[in-house]
């Protein structure tokens, strides 16, 4: 209102003494705007970081800190995790002979077995896991060799697979395409664990090895998914599988037909390339049995290993892990360390604040005395 | 107001007008041209097409452009293709384009998406910018090109498009038009030949300025009598040089020998001014359309750069090494790390047939230039854009400040260029002209010395000016015996002027005269201290009533109308410092009246009480007043007609004309008798001393810069503060001292700010000012122009990179203006390398750990929006609303204004500062989610993540510690900054969540798909989030906290609370 009056006044003022003429440089003189924004004086909460305010930051930041990652290291610590290497580069260790004397194309997988025993009996649903070393599934040329399009059941993909799998996108014999192509499904982990329980009286019972929910369920339901078609040999009949494979993709699990083809867990979980070099990846969920408290008894255990899977020629290890989960997952005590960590760093810089403030504050007050 | 910000880019209608107003001051000062006249080959311009009488000169047919104006730089068609050749001329765009034809052509880890679309997306924002300035342009083009023009066919007057104008169209212009070209004036309505032309229209200086008809075509009053005109004028074709015209006129008539006429540039009348004060005028266009010389003179201004851009290049060039550096090193490890052929080709990863069979060195450049284009995004692709966006539009607050509207002049300040704003920051000496810029160039005449008696026109009493009589009572009262040298000095100033006498109300544009004695009678001139001087006489009883028919007629104080006729005028010009008048009285007297400054009188002396005079003119000076000395010369027939012949002759040279103008005048105007001496008061503008004070407190230097006289200097200086009174004064006085230290001191200053003002003004620092004016180079070595508007004369705030109504609010500029545009770009710079830092630098520690295989970290999508969207918002506001302090606060406190001198905030310890921060957060990013997820379960079914879910948990931490870290340095939240700063947040997330939460038909991969959900589903990636962004912003808040507690700054000081 009060702009408004004042420019109708302003105008009024210029027409009476402006020239008339012809030229660009009509209306150009306007008072500005009195608003706010344009004169840079909107309000505005002024916040300043000085050791008077951060103080209390830094305490509660170290009060909040402190007990999470408390909390974090119980919590990983509770957690109950075992690590069986079998690589067998080592003479000596039970699976040298299946890894020295490993060729391509056997169609007898070497078998070897591997004896444990755990000191704690594992609580809950038991997470076996595989990991591998020196493993690059992060390679810029692996990640890549897929074709996700083929992976979703496109029939498309299905004949003619991305540019991406080469060199594995075709057969170099048969000349057909590969499915699924690409470096990452022809190194499909192929090792078949099995774990048997030794139980004090002698007999060796066999712990049953859950194959389904290890993959995550949106891969398994959209990203992943078989190309449409009754019987899934007929779907890929003009395809060839993975030089490396055993078996066509269609058969990966003889005893469940729900898991096989693309669907098929170990594969999907296989698919996701992983972030280092050293990964673990979810093979089989143990679940609890309803009838006793404990999964997996504390004993002896024999791991009874297909080995099929080469990792000695660039110096890999093969390991098979048990872990149990918490609500933050795997064992990781880094985590609650660091919390612990910068929880008391902030509470000690918050304690160095306080003295530089009051030892500041005074100084600067008393110096502003005089002034 | 758009039209301030987009003044560089329409050249047409508002920079060069600036020039025209130099037209009427070539007449005065145009010396030092001299020597430099180039006669270029000639044009032959037929006036009303026709032909010359045969046996004259052949015909010969010339072609001209047409009167169309152009320019816009583009057309409809051709613009797509120019505007990116002009963009990929930068440097910057073509890297970027050079980055992306690299990724078309070789396998690279990146799709050319990730540098295609944010360079597409700069190119665009700047072409649409250019497009609409060029549409502005095209429009004003049509709106000049088709302006109604009235020309003269067959003896009528016909109206035709100001474009269809051909040269020797002879043209009609009636009062208040515009010429539309440059034309040769032929007859006017007023009897004596004169037209009046003003610029008010175009750069508000509003006095007259006085062109001349040729005499022999005077007479031709009517369209038919014009256009029964026969004659050609040669002319030299078109230069840029505004100062300068020559030419010559051929009138045939009938039988008769041709009549050949001079013609000058007091006969070019010039496009783009408007006739005033006269009914119409008949002129011959001469050059045309592109030709004119306001065309020519249109050039884009100079290149500034400022201090800012020199750093943020420097800082540009230091990534650029980090990148060669980084892809040599990451190349050179890889080839050692796949030594081994197991490792280079695992039996899990084969190459294809192809790339084994390629040469190594060829892999091994290819490599490289992956792992370039890789962390190519170190570079800042969109830093250039939106530092261009800031100044484009932060240049808005500038205009928009109501405290730099001045009511009286109805404008505030200008922005005539955005690329320096924040060197209005870093102004560490301003160079102020005196005359108009500190003062206000509002000339009051105070007082007048003849021969030794002083003479006070006692004007202002209650602020009533009495009337003549009493006066005229105070001259009585002085003591008689010199009423001849009175009366001559009376005399003298009423006759040798250049003033015009304006007889209507109804002016246009601003005052000049003072309205007084019969109401209906202004003063007009160019020069302010001419009026001064001519309304003072009026004052002391001797009234100037006009100029008529060459007679100049007073009124003396005995109310008696003594006519003079007006011979010759000499005019003022710079270098002598003096302009006389010959005249002849009734009684046949020749009389040669002189005025100018004391140093160009003196010499010229050869009687009169010299040393009294001088001794008035010191203590006048010291007063601060302004002096003139008067002087006559009193000319026998002989020597007149001799005077006459050197004038005439001069006049007429075709070549060097000014050169032996000048020479003439030197011979005239000597052995003159000293008459007395005048002083003129200009005051001091308002809050003059305070701005200079406050400048002072800022740690600016001032200069100030004038031709007066040194006690009249020192004076003003007193008054305003610049000196104080324990200053120790250094006196200079050899010319050629000088002028040697101001170069010395010139060269060393890094940045100036030189305040040029309107050469208008009768006496000006001209030395200095040639000297500054012919050294470009260092005018050019770095500085910011800004002009004050003033009350007449905006050629220099045209001509200035600003332009501000009044002295004072120069205050508000630097000290407001500046130092926020500064330290908002300084933060914007900075930032922007810091974020690049820490996106790229992760991705460089990733290939430790994939092998060096160029691995990208992040997804696609990702790499392509970090910095068009997801983190560009932000900094763009801050950058344009950012107070650091308030603006109260740096009013009161100048010395703020030290803090961010000498571009402390952009310099190298503190960019170090900046990037190692960058690096430090990049490796806590990095190794925080290394061993986060090194070996782990992260999720509480036991299921794993991959590879993408790594780098989208680094790339979360990243943008929200990046975000974080600029809210942190935000320390004026208005509601804007917390919609941006969370909004964009915001964005991410929900961009993430729809990026990943459908299968995307177009894209090959899907990669993405719900990672960014499961990440979110575990418990163990929140906590980490926290964790990573607090340890990163940990240092940066420590270090502040630790600066600001142990040794606060002036600035962390005035934050805190008002002193």
């Amino acid at each position: 209102m009060m702009a408004s009056s004042y420019n109708a006044k302003e105008e009024d003022g210029r027409n009476s003494n402006s020239s008339t003429h012809g030229g660009a440089a009509v209306a150009k003189s306007k008072k500005p705007d009195n608003t706010a924004f344009k004169q840079q004086r909107l309000p505005a909460w002024q916040p300043i970081l000085t050791a008077g305010n951060v103080l209390p930051a830094f305490f509660v930041i170290g009060l909040i800190f402190i007990p999470i990652g408390i909390g974090l290291y119980v919590t990983s610590n509770n957690i109950r995790e075992i690590e069986i290497d079998y690589t067998g580069s080592e003479s000596g260790s039970p699976c040298n002979d299946c890894s020295t004397n490993f060729t391509w194309n056997t169609t007898t997988p070497c078998i070897c077995t591997v004896n444990f025993t755990l000191n704690q009996p594992f609580e809950g649903n038991v997470y076996m896991y595989y990991g591998l070393s020196n493993f690059y599934q992060n390679h810029r040329r692996y990640v890549k060799s897929r074709d996700d399009s083929q992976l979703n059941g496109n029939i498309k993909s299905l004949k003619e697979p991305s540019k991406e799998c080469e060199p594995y996108r075709t057969d170099p014999v048969t000349k057909k395409p590969i499915a699924p192509c690409g470096a990452i499904a022809n190194s499909l982990f192929n090792d078949t664990l099995e774990l048997f329980h030794n139980e004090p009286n002698g007999r060796t019972t066999a712990v049953p090895l859950a194959k389904r929910g290890i993959a995550w369920y949106t891969d398994r339901t959209v990203k992943f998914r078989n190309p449409v078609g009754d019987n899934l040999s007929e779907v890929f009949k003009d395809t060839e599988k993975p030089m490396n494979w055993m078996k066509p993709v269609y058969e990966l699990d003889p005893s469940d037909p729900e898991n096989n083809g693309f669907i098929n867990e170990d594969f999907i979980v296989w698919m996701r390339t992983a972030a280092l070099p050293t990964f673990r990846k979810l093979y089989r969920i143990i679940h609890k049995n309803s009838s006793s408290t404990l999964t997996l008894p504390s004993g002896s255990y024999t791991l009874k290993v297909a080995y099929n899977y080469p990792v000695s020629s660039f110096d890999g290890r093969k390991r098979m892990i048990l872990s149990t989960i918490s609500w933050m997952g795997g064992k990781n005590p880094f985590l609650g360390i660091a919390y612990i960590t910068v929880g008391s760093i902030c509470f000690f810089l918050g304690v160095v604040l306080l003295i530089i403030h009051h030892k500041y504050d005074s100084r600067n007050n008393s110096a502003d005395i005089p002034n | 107001m758009l039209w301030l910000v987009f003044a560089d880019f329409i050249p047409w209608n508002i920079n060069s007008f600036y020039l025209l107003l130099f037209l009427s001051l070539h007449s005065l000062f145009c010396h030092q041209c001299t020597g430099e006249e180039i006669w270029v080959d000639s044009r032959t311009v037929y006036i009303g097409h026709k032909e010359p009488p045969p046996g004259a000169e052949a015909y010969i047919p010339q072609r001209y452009p047409d009167n169309r104006i152009v320019s816009s730089k583009y057309t409809f068609w051709n613009f797509i293709p120019k505007n990116l050749f002009e963009q990929f001329r930068r440097i910057a765009n073509f890297y970027f384009l050079l980055i992306f034809l690299v990724q078309l052509i070789i396998d690279t880890p990146t799709s050319p998406v990730t540098s295609g679309l944010p360079l597409f997306f700069v190119i665009t924002v700047t072409a649409i910018k250019q497009g609409y300035e060029d549409w502005l342009r095209h429009k004003a083009d049509c709106s000049i090109n088709e302006c109604p023009v009235d020309v003269v066919q067959q003896g009528n007057v016909a109206r035709t498009q100001s474009h269809k104008l051909r040269v020797g169209d002879i043209v009609m212009v009636r009062e208040d038009e515009t010429f539309p070209c440059d034309l040769i004036f032929l007859s006017s309505s007023r009897d004596d030949g004169t037209c009046y032309v003003t610029t008010t229209s175009l750069d508000g200086e509003s006095s007259h300025k006085t062109y001349y008809a040729v005499p022999d075509t005077m007479a031709f009053k009517t369209e038919q009598e014009v256009d029964s005109l026969h004659a050609t004028i040669e002319c030299e074709q078109p230069q840029p040089d505004l100062y300068k015209f020559v030419g010559r006129i051929n009138i045939y008539k009938d039988k008769e020998e041709p009549v050949s006429r001079t013609l000058g540039a007091e006969n070019l009348l010039l496009r783009g001014a408007t006739l005033k004060n006269t009914k119409h005028i008949y002129a011959v266009a001469v050059y045309t359309g592109m030709e004119t010389k306001m065309a020519l003179n249109y050039q884009s201004k100079s290149q500034k750069r400022s201090a800012v851009e020199k750093s943020m290049n420097a800082f540009l060039i230091v990534y650029l090494c980090i990148l060669i550096s980084k892809a040599l090193i990451n190349t050179v490890l890889k080839y050692a790390w796949q030594w081994l052929p197991d490792r280079d080709e695992p039996w899990y990863n084969h190459r294809t047939e192809n790339e084994r069979q390629r040469h190594v060195v060829i892999r091994a450049f290819t490599d490289f230039l992956a792992f370039m284009v890789l962390f190519n995004y170190i570079i800042p692709v969109s830093m250039y854009v939106t530092v261009e966006m800031q100044k484009f539009l932060g240049s808005y607050f500038i205009t928009w400040d109501e405290e730099m509207f001045d009511e009286e002049l109805g404008q505030g300040a200008q922005v005539n260029t955005s690329d320096l704003n924040e060197e209005l920051g870093q102004v560490e000496y301003v160079f102020t002209d005196k005359t108009g810029t500190l003062t206000e160039n509002n000339m009051e005449f105070i007082e007048c010395c003849v021969d030794g008696n002083v003479y006070i026109p006692h004007a202002i009493c209650n602020g009533q000016i009495l009337s003549a009589a009493s006066s005229i009572d105070m001259i009585d009262s002085s003591p008689g015996g010199y009423r001849r040298y009175e009366d001559l000095f009376f005399r003298a100033l009423c006759l040798c002027h250049t003033v015009q006498v304006k007889e209507e109300e109804t002016v246009d544009g601003i005052k000049r005269g003072i309205h007084q004695g019969k109401p209906t009678s202004f003063y007009i001139s160019s020069s302010p201290d001419e009026v001064a001087l001519v309304e003072g006489m009026k004052r002391l009883g001797y009234t100037y009533l006009r100029l008529k028919d060459n007679y100049m007629e007073i009124l003396n104080k005995d109310d008696e109308i003594e006519r003079f006729e007006l011979l010759h005028v000499l005019n003022f010009d710079s270098v002598r410092r003096r302009m006389s008048v010959i005249v002849k009285s009734i009684s046949g007297e020749y009389l040669l009246f002189c005025k100018g400054a004391d140093s160009s009188i003196f010499p010229r002396v050869v009687s009169g009480k010299v040393e009294q005079v001088k001794a008035h003119v010191e203590q006048n000076a010291v007063e601060g007043l302004r002096t003139l000395c008067v002087a006559y010369r009193r000319l026998s027939e002989s020597e007149y007609l001799e005077a006459c012949h050197y004038l005439t002759e001069a006049k007429l040279a075709l070549q060097d004309r000014e050169h032996r103008l000048a020479q003439a005048y030197d011979v005239i105007e000597r052995d003159l008798v000293l008459l007395g001496a005048t002083a003129v008061e200009d005051r001091l503008q308002e809050k003059a001393a305070d701005t200079i004070e406050s400048l002072h407190k800022a740690g600016i230097k001032v200069w100030v810069l004038t031709g007066d006289k040194m006690e009249t200097a020192a004076a003003t200086c007193y008054a305003s503060k610049l000196f104080r009174r324990s200053t120790q004064i250094l006196e200079l006085t050899k010319k050629r001292t000088k002028e040697q230290s101001l170069h010395d001191v010139l060269f060393e200053l890094n940045r100036t700010v030189i305040r040029q003002r309107s050469m208008s003004g009768g006496f000006r620092p001209w030395e200095l000012q040639r000297d500054l004016s012919r050294n470009m180079s260092m005018i050019l070595e770095a500085h910011v122009g800004i002009g004050i508007m003033g009350k007449e004369g905006r050629q220099a705030a045209r001509n200035s990179d600003y332009a501000i109504p009044k002295f004072k609010h120069l205050k508000k500029m630097l000290l407001v203006h500046g130092h926020y545009y500064y330290i908002r770009i300084a933060e914007l710079v900075q930032y922007f390398f810091y974020k690049n830092v820490c996106f790229i630098f992760p991705q460089f520690l990733y290939q430790f750990f994939c092998g060096f295989s160029q691995q990208p970290l992040y997804d696609t999508a990702y790499l392509t929006l970090y910095n068009i969207s997801f983190t560009s918002l932000p900094i763009l506001l801050y950058s344009l609303v950012e107070q650091h302090v308030t603006i109260d606060a740096l009013k009161r406190d100048p010395s703020l204004y030290r803090d961010i001198a000498k571009n402390s905030l952009l310099r190298w310890p503190v960019f170090l500062y900046w990037t190692c921060l960058g690096v430090f957060d990049a490796v806590i990013f990095f190794f925080g989610a290394y061993f986060l997820f090194d070996n782990t379960t992260f999720t509480s079914n036991g299921q794993m993540f991959g590879n993408w879910t790594f780098g989208t948990l680094i790339f979360t931490v990243l943008v929200f510690t990046v975000t974080l870290k600029l809210a942190l340095d935000t320390r004026h939240w208005t509601w804007i900054n917390h919609f941006v700063i969370w909004g964009s947040l915001l964005f991410y997330v929900i961009f993430s969540l729809l990026w990943g939460g459908i299968i995307w038909p177009f894209l090959n991969y899907q990669r993405m798909y719900y990672v960014f959900m499961q990440m979110l589903s575990s418990g163990p990636a929140w906590l980490s989030i926290i964790l990573l962004i607090t340890v990163s912003l940990l240092p940066d808040v420590i270090k502040k906290v630790l600066c600001r507690a142990i040794c606060p700054t002036a600035t962390e000081r005035a934050q805190v609370g008002p002193l």
